[in-house]
């Protein structure tokens, strides 16, 4: 990129910030550490929420205080302490570095690698350039010509000031409050999030993508996404995330929704790259998200995610095929490296008649990590012709690190297929060589032959994010060699 | 009183009966403790999810029944595979019948585990292999403490078992609530074959739990070949666990053939100790009515080069309820493992249910596992194709399941049982078919 555009994107950018005037100049505004029905008041009303919003999140803290802490994951970590975090922080407009020449080499070299552009690395490695921070949500682009196909796409705190009635109906429907501990605790204390709603019959005509990020030390992210398509409507959403290294572990525990009414349909696409922690296993992310969408009758769902970063990753995207002939998809590549671990899958619930679902899940073990592929085909006894393909495929470098399927499979109707198939490989001797002989140096083979086991979902993503998946999963096995 | 106090003080009256000073008084004094911590499985424990025992062990259950019960060999001749010559170990609730069973201790022991347990000529072979593979479990430890009588099978180098071995327990249903505790040892030694036919069968309608423990030891180059057949009534339930610890190029095959009783968990449990293994588990299950039948498998490969093979073929009609859940766990340093795993259902009927998990655990990387698991229902074309050759749609159906389930029906290697089986499947799904498969 050159000069002149950088200048004038930063321009672009600070003017942006002006015109929506996200957030007014103040310092870091962090509340009392730790967790409280105090601290649940103050931070709705720092955001001002009516007293309904209030009180769900109210309800939503007193299951979770009855709630333990599920276990029966097959990773290991040391259980976060959430009294010790800090469950509020706005933007702070100081920035961590002046210049990028401050900024962690390491973290430049992958920047460059991902061919993230000067700007974007800046804002991504907290240079003095405040676009993209915590918990608050960013100007949206292209807020107008959403707006003129009645879409809405914005924060979802906004959403709750300006377009209660939609959230009230919709927000918890998918995810109850108490459906798991990190579904209660995101409940009570989410900080912000973005809300989209497509009105019937809209096509979106963009991506919409948010860029999440943890920007500052000791700061839980408690993510609200909440995605609306109505009838005969259709969009695709992007999520994106990066972290830049930091020592101390972080917990990461989003919720999001989403809804397909009759005949529409939802593309959900994730890229998760958070820090992974080091190569001894120290730091990293936990990240502990729950997914889910509804689908009616006619309408498709289908979540793409390529999972690379997180120390430690336990997510399973679902889907709910509530209505008749209703479509849902799940399409995974789980890269764990080092000292990763990774359970994540997917569950597909048949209720509707004629409901189809496909599982691809390809996970990637490397180093001394652990991999797990854990997902549930349940059909219920009024799905009739219900089908479902599942396949998931694991491919082991080195013999240290381990991969793992725990599929469940559970059927009353006589009428439904279910097909489910899953292999457990390595890369093949021949295959290097082959690649060798012909002057590809092993580390690049191997990059080749990942980028061919992963392409079924690759495939799935829009084209910018496969560019970007695709030197992620470069960058995240390199070294793993040998 | 609840079935954990019965068995407690059940047991302290079992301790006044038997010999104290044993090497295996210790260990049921051990188990009966593990028992008293663990209790019976809960549904909330992921390996009994899919089925509740609830309803099994809410009885007050008579564990020692009556010393003699008359049966003469015409009233169990049908159970028994009699065409062939076979020894048999044959038990009458759960005690051993002397002038039903053919035993030897010629070249090899095929006995009973209640002389091996207290004749001190056994005493060696029992110190160094009873209860060493049972694992920790509340059911397994229940039966440690309880288990007087069984099989016991030792038999040693280079001995090819020149006929299958039966072992029958029948129920009379003289008491009205039974449970037994069976109790098999299986020692192969290094070079030796046997084939081993095992059944549960109740007599009449009265309640009957089994649960029952067999322990297999495969030396090397030992080959095992087991079938168990239940095809029980409703009113029998069967808790089955067997383990099998291989040696080096040791083969081990346990084909499980479901098609009746109330509950019927089959826990096979398999720990490969040696290189160039070969494990064999296959399955038929055939159900109706409101059967429950649960597989749970465990293959454990601890060694390089080896080689595990799960094939279970399952259909359910009417109320039915199948359970598939299996597992392959390769450790790290067992390279070049080939591990193969595949359960096909099909559910004939809305309200048939069929619950399935095949899991891999993998820590190795030079390795070919995989598994597969489908639910469908039968070929509505080939259906049509042989009713538009006047095949009548109940035997058109019952040819599409014998060829469905056939691949497991081949690699039985006794032909009497094949036969048998066959037949049982026939009459099963209420047909006739006359041709040997």
């Amino acid at each position: 990129m050159s000069k002149y555009t950088e200048e004038q994107l930063e321009k672009e950018l600070k003017d942006k910030e002006y015109e929506y005037g996200f957030y007014t100049d103040i310092k870091s505004d962090k509340i009392p550490i730790g967790l409280s029905e105090e601290v649940i008041r103050i931070i709705s009303a720092k955001k001002n929420e009516p007293q309904w919003m209030l009180d769900w999140r109210l309800e939503s803290y007193r299951i979770f205080m009855q709630m333990e802490e599920p276990d029966w994951s097959n990773v290991k970590y040391d259980k976060p302490d959430l009294q010790s975090i800090s469950y509020y922080s706005a933007p702070n407009s100081k920035p961590k570095y002046d210049s990028l020449d401050e900024v962690d080499p390491e973290l430049l070299e992958t920047f460059k690698k991902l061919g993230i552009s000067l700007d974007e690395q800046k804002k991504l490695a907290g240079v003095a350039m405040d676009i993209v921070v915590d918990s608050v949500s960013v100007a949206t682009t292209f807020k107008e010509t959403l707006a003129e196909k009645g879409i809405i796409f914005c924060p979802i705190s906004e959403a709750i000031q300006e377009h209660p009635e939609l959230v009230k109906k919709y927000l918890g429907t998918v995810i109850p409050q108490k459906d798991n501990y990190y579904a209660a605790l995101n409940s009570a204390v989410f900080s912000d999030g973005s809300f989209c709603y497509i009105p019937k019959g809209v096509k979106c005509p963009m991506e919409l993508s948010t860029y999440f990020r943890i920007n500052e030390g000791g700061t839980g992210q408690f993510e609200r996404t909440l995605v609306i398509a109505d009838e005969g409507s259709y969009v695709s959403y992007l999520e994106g995330c990066t972290a830049p290294s930091r020592d101390e572990n972080q917990l990461h525990a989003a919720c999001v929704e989403l809804i397909a009414l009759d005949d529409a349909e939802i593309k959900y696409s994730t890229v998760q790259n958070w820090y992974p922690g080091n190569s001894e296993g120290k730091g990293g992310v936990f990240n502990f998200v729950t997914k889910r969408g509804l689908c009616e009758k006619n309408s498709k769902i289908s979540w793409t995610q390529v999972e690379t970063g997180s120390a430690v990753t336990w997510k399973y995207p679902s889907c709910i095929l509530k209505g008749d002939n209703s479509v849902g998809e799940f399409y995974s590549i789980a890269v764990t490296n080092n000292y990763q671990q990774a359970d994540t899958g997917t569950k597909m619930i048949h209720l509707g008649k004629n409901t189809k679902s496909t599982i691809i899940s390809k996970g990637i073990s490397a180093g001394k990590s652990q991999n797990s592929y854990r997902g549930l085909v349940k059909v219920g006894s009024r799905a009739t012709n219900a089908r479902n393909f599942s396949q998931c495929d694991s491919l082991l470098m080195g013999n240290e690190c381990g991969a793992h399927t725990f599929p469940y499979i559970e059927n009353s109707n006589s009428t439904s297929k279910i097909e489910h198939e899953a292999t457990t490989s390595k890369i093949g001797e021949d295959q290097i060589f082959y690649c060798n002989q012909r002057g590809i140096d092993t580390e690049k083979a191997i990059a080749l032959i990942v980028n061919g086991f992963s392409k079924e979902v690759l495939n799935k993503l829009p084209m910018e994010f496969a560019v970007e998946a695709q030197k992620l999963l470069e960058i995240s096995l390199e070294g793993s060699v040998g | 009183m609840s079935f954990k106090d019965h068995i407690l003080s059940s047991f302290i009256a079992l301790e006044n009966e038997v010999d104290t000073s044993s090497y295996v008084h210790e260990l049921r004094n051990q188990a009966i403790g593990e028992f008293e911590k663990l209790g019976v499985p809960q549904r909330k424990e992921e390996a009994y999810k899919y089925t509740s025992l609830k309803a099994l062990f809410n009885k007050d259950y008579c564990l020692f029944p009556k010393k003699e019960t008359a049966i003469s060999y015409s009233d169990i001749k049908k159970y028994l595979v009699h065409q062939i010559d076979s020894y048999r170990v044959i038990f009458i609730d759960g005690i051993y019948s002397s002038h039903l069973s053919q035993t030897t201790h010629d070249k090899f022991d095929v006995c009973l585990m209640s002389s091996a347990l207290s004749n001190p000529k056994y005493s060696n072979v029992i110190k160094e292999f009873y209860n060493k593979l049972a694992v920790k479990d509340g059911l397994v430890s229940l039966n440690t403490a309880f288990a007087k009588e069984g099989a016991y099978i030792h038999i040693g180098k280079n001995i090819i078992v020149e006929k299958p071995i039966e072992i029958v327990y029948f129920s009379t249903g003289n008491e009205a609530q039974l449970m037994t505790q069976p109790r098999n040892l299986v020692v192969v030694g290094e070079n030796s074959q046997v084939q081993i036919i095992e059944r549960h069968q109740s007599l009449n309608d009265n309640a009957v739990l089994t649960n029952s423990v067999s322990e297999i030891f495969a030396a090397k180059r030992a080959l095992v070949d087991w079938y168990k057949i239940q095809n029980d009534r409703l009113s029998a339930s069967l808790i089955d666990h067997t383990f099998a610890e291989q040696k080096d190029n040791s083969e081990v095959r346990i084909h499980t053939f479901s098609f009746g009783g109330k509950i019927t968990r089959n826990n096979l449990n398999f720990y490969q100790r040696g290189e160039h293994c070969n494990s064999v588990l296959n399955g038929v299950t055939i159900l109706e009515g409101k059967q429950h039948v649960d597989h749970s498998t465990l293959v454990h490969h601890t060694a390089p080069n080896c080689e595990s093979f799960q094939e279970y073929k399952q259909i359910f009609d009417e109320r039915a309820v199948g359970v598939f859940n299996g597992k392959v766990l390769v450790d790290k340093i067992a390279q070049k493992i080939n591990a193969y795993q595949q359960n096909n259902n099909i559910l004939i009927s809305d309200t048939a249910t069929i619950n399935a998990k095949p899991q891999l655990e993998i820590f190795a990387d030079d390795v070919r596992c995989s598994h597969g698991c489908t639910i469908g229902q039968l070929d509505e074309d080939a259906m049509f194709y042989m009713q538009a050759r006047g095949i009548p749609k109940k035997e058109a159906r019952a040819l599409l399941m014998f060829a469905f389930a056939n691949s497991v029906l081949e690699t039985v290697k006794i032909p009497e049982i094949k036969t048998r089986i066959t037949k049982l499947i026939a009459m099963k799904l209420g047909v006739e078919i006359g041709f040997d498969m």
